[in-house]
């Protein structure tokens, strides 16, 4: 062989190690790994394609991100106080965490959920329920701020909330704990058969006012979670619940002893009707109905007395139990409203069923057994169909709008990927660890956008760098574009995600506010120019209006604060621009510091207790010259005669 | 000469669009200002380009000591102008109906135009002047005193017509549709008299 021979033998020698070592790279990850970056890829300064609102589980709030990047945009304060913006703190939100109970600092946020219109994400509101003071908040995704909160009485544990209809018509709380109704002391071993399970049913105005319109006082099993028909089966609400055997303790185990619990199928437009006519009856119930002005900048709280409460056997075809295997935990339609997932968590397989069989059962009277009066169907003939063998502990189902069907897997930690109608496994994809709820933006929808999926999971061990025992939760996103799943990236989320609510950006992001018009500002004590601020004394009460511009208060030298006095801090920004906010805090303050928009009014109270010259200043970096933003408020003695006097400029 | 009196009142009735759309539009870019920040002038005023512009270019020119941004009635000018501009419109108006009517001499259409001319430089004279007031008549209590490289104060004044860097700003400062349906007009009372002119040649000849 010359010499070229060789060169050549050596050069083909290269290209087949070549072409072997790209064919194994394929066959190693399904992809080029390098396009799963680009992927999940938002360069500086664009935007992601997608908001994702988490719950924020024990955190009591919503924290929003952005998808396919994952990374965190905000973190909107609901059920929390949030010493980051004074959200709980101000005088003006204080009111938002009032209920029957008294101010409640914290809550347990579950089910984020947007408004519909026609079966299809909106963009107007975005609903969030409370699991353990009861209650469903409404935000604004104009301003990304908690509106509306509304308690419901004589429930606990509120988990199967807070879906929306697919007109936003109605949202819905549940009671996962069954507790008597009314409430009263009785011995906990005489449960069964005495506690309730009531089911609220709030209605959304035009304007997004929630009102509970009425209870479904249902047998005291623990409702779980709740899905509203779509499309076909619009007009019904599918409500899952365990705990059917009534036992009150050790539930683990006694709660799990029935081969069969009940979702429990309404006809809510049945039942609206029944209750415009003047059915049933009013009974006690104390619930706080707490609401934001975003005009005056104020929230008030408005204890309410009284509900309508339903008996569900007096409503003639209105509510009816469909057994499902062994304690089901999500309840999911998919988008044409034909199907009904449940997921019973000790089940091997998953039992779907179809919306017209049940129509038909309850059309022939097909009732297998009655529970509390309430007939029972029979399993066989509402079945639509059950996906075999698919995983352990299934828990929630969307969908792709393609007919297919993501099923978690909490204890083999997966998801899974169905087809409706032929219930045929398709893809399974592990998560990161035991995997609660998914998301696919609009997946709960009749138009799901079917792009992404994101895993949330419960567990996250080593996923991240090790911080200390406490971790925050991990999630995945996978692109769900082909026909299989492709994990593309791994991120960390606030608190515990029960579940999260997807939508294509741009159906929120024209309409963001970008701040408040100062001269719509109709708060009581708003000073709209540096000539309207004023300290004023009535009693031992100080109210001083002061502004804040870049990058000074006015007035910033305030004197005759005494020791004793109960002094209100109503701080106006009077900026007119995007993204222009001023903090504010005083040193011996027993509250947080505030954050006030450009336009907004805020308050805080600072009780002195110190003679002496207190400063204070803004806490926000502001402006090159925001380190100056400062002043004092002078402090005398409580029998002093200072006289109240205060300037800007020494004017 | 029917044709060139139709133009003359065609011209100078686009000055009337003075009272619609700006003369001039001044734009800001910064880092911070992403989506820019600016105003219009019009005859009678300025206006921001979104709602909140004016006073937020006031909030920033307090570091450097510039004065507010004025209001209407703070300027002579705004309250001149526009009787300038709409008495020129109707006096060009009323010379080419003269033209179409009385077959008044083309020599008129090129007459109002030169008083146009005269007019427009004062005017330019007259804003500039009053942006070099503006830009270097500070505060001598501002909070940021800024000198350029021979220890002179910097001047602020934003270009009559051009780009310029003023510290972390770029300024644009450009005619708007006002004005250039002024200068179209005024081309068009030009060719006015050309087209006239040339129409009194040919009949003479």
């Amino acid at each position: 062989m010359n010499t070229i021979g060789k060169y050549l033998l050596g050069v083909a020698a290269l290209i087949l190690m070549t072409n072997c070592g790209n064919n194994n790279s394929n066959s190693n990850s399904g992809a080029m790994s390098s396009s799963k970056a680009e992927k999940v890829y938002v360069a500086p300064g664009e935007h992601d394609e997608y908001y994702a609102f988490f719950s924020g589980g024990y955190s009591g709030n919503i924290t929003v991100a952005g998808l396919p990047s994952g990374r965190m945009l905000k973190e909107i304060p609901v059920f929390s106080q949030f010493p980051t913006s004074g959200y709980g703190y101000s005088e003006e939100t204080k009111p938002m965490l009032n209920t029957s109970f008294g101010f409640v600092p914290w809550g347990d946020a579950h089910h984020p959920d947007i408004s519909q219109t026609n079966g299809e994400l909106d963009g107007r509101w975005i609903f969030i329920n409370e699991n353990n003071t009861p209650r469903i908040a409404r935000i604004s995704l104009e301003t990304f701020e908690t509106e509306e909160i509304i308690e419901l009485p004589n429930s606990a544990g509120n988990h199967a909330s807070s879906f929306v209809t697919e007109n936003t018509e109605y949202i819905v709380a549940g009671t996962r704990f069954a507790v008597p109704n009314p409430q009263r002391d009785m011995p906990i071993s005489e449960m069964k058969g005495q506690f309730k399970g009531p089911l609220s049913f709030v209605s959304i105005a035009d304007n997004g006012r929630m009102n509970l319109e009425f209870q479904l006082n249902m047998p005291g099993f623990n409702y779980d979670l709740a899905h509203p028909g779509r499309n076909k089966s619009h007009g019904w609400f599918f409500f899952t619940s365990y705990n059917t055997e009534e036992a009150n303790t050790l539930m683990e185990v006694n709660a799990s002893q029935n081969d069969k619990d009940y979702i429990a199928a309404v006809n809510w437009k049945k039942v609206v009707e029944y209750v415009k006519n003047g059915g049933g009856k009013k009974v006690a119930g104390t619930y706080a109905h707490n609401v934001y002005d975003e005009k005056t900048h104020t929230a008030t709280s408005t204890m309410k007395e009284g509900v309508i409460s339903i008996n569900p056997v007096e409503v003639e075809g209105a509510v009816f139990y469909i057994p499902i295997p062994k304690s089901p935990h999500g309840c999911d339609v998919d988008p044409s409203g034909e199907y009904i997932i449940g997921s019973g968590k000790l089940s091997t397989d998953l039992s779907v069923y179809s919306f017209e069989k049940v129509l038909k059962a309850i059309e022939n009277k097909d009732f297998v057994a009655d529970a509390y009066g309430i007939p029972v169907l029979s399993y066989e003939n509402t079945i639509a169909g059950v996906v075999k063998q698919p995983g352990l502990g299934p828990l929630h189902t969307e969908f792709d709008g393609k007919g297919n069907a993501y099923t978690t897997f909490f204890i083999s930690s997966e998801v899974v990927k169905w087809k409706l109608g032929t219930w045929e496994i398709l893809d399974r994809q592990p998560t990161f660890y035991s995997v609660g709820h998914l998301m696919i933006p609009g997946g709960n929808s009749r138009k799901p956008f079917g792009k992404y999926m994101v895993a949330m999971n419960k567990i996250t061990k080593d996923r991240y760098l090790p911080t200390g025992p406490e971790l925050e939760h991990s999630a995945q996103l996978y692109d769900i574009s082909g026909d299989k799943m492709e994990l593309l990236s791994d991120f960390p989320t606030h608190g515990e995600p029960h579940y999260a609510a997807g939508i294509r950006a741009d159906l929120i992001k024209e309409k963001s506010k970008k701040y408040y018009e100062l001269s719509e500002n109709e708060h009581p004590y708003a000073a709209k120019s540096e000539s309207e601020a004023t300290v004023t004394r009535n009693g031992k009460e100080v109210h001083i209006s002061m502004t804040m511009i870049r990058s000074h208060f006015s007035p910033d030298n305030i004197e005759g604060v005494k020791v004793g006095d109960k002094v209100y801090l109503h701080m106006t920004n009077l900026e007119q621009d995007f993204d222009v906010p001023h903090g504010f805090s005083i040193i011996g303050a027993n509250t947080s510091e505030i954050l006030v928009m450009p336009g907004q009014t805020k308050t805080i109270i600072w009780e002195p207790k110190r003679e002496g010259v207190w400063p204070f200043y803004c806490t926000d970096f502001c402006s090159a010259l925001h380190q100056e933003m400062q002043g004092y408020i002078r402090v005398s003695a409580a029998n002093s005669n200072t006289p109240i006097k205060y300037t800007l400029d020494d004017e | 000469m029917k044709s060139a009196s139709i133009i003359m009142i065609i011209g100078s009735a686009l000055l009337l669009g003075l009272f619609v759309f700006p003369l001039w539009s001044i734009e800001l870019e910064a880092p911070q200002y992403p989506s820019g920040i600016g105003m219009n002038i019009h005859l009678d005023g300025l206006q921001g380009k979104e709602k909140h512009d004016l006073q937020n270019i006031d909030g920033l020119n307090h570091y450097i000591g510039m004065r507010k941004l004025p209001k209407a009635d703070e300027m002579w000018e705004f309250s001149t102008f526009p009787k300038v501009i709409g008495g020129m419109a109707i006096l060009g108006i009323i010379i080419g109906l003269l033209g179409l009517f009385k077959s008044i001499s083309p020599k008129w259409f090129l007459a109002w135009l030169i008083l146009m001319c005269v007019l427009g430089i004062l005017g330019m004279y007259d804003f500039n002047a009053w942006m070099i007031d503006y830009g270097t008549n500070l505060d001598p209590k501002a909070i940021m005193k800024m000198t350029d490289a021979d220890g002179n104060p910097l001047s602020y004044k934003p270009p009559l017509f051009g780009t310029k860097h003023i510290l972390n700003f770029v300024a644009h400062s450009y005619p708007s549709i006002g004005a250039y349906m002024m200068g179209f007009g005024m081309f068009l009372t030009f060719v006015a008299f050309w087209m006239g002119n040339k129409k009194v040649k040919s009949l003479k000849a």
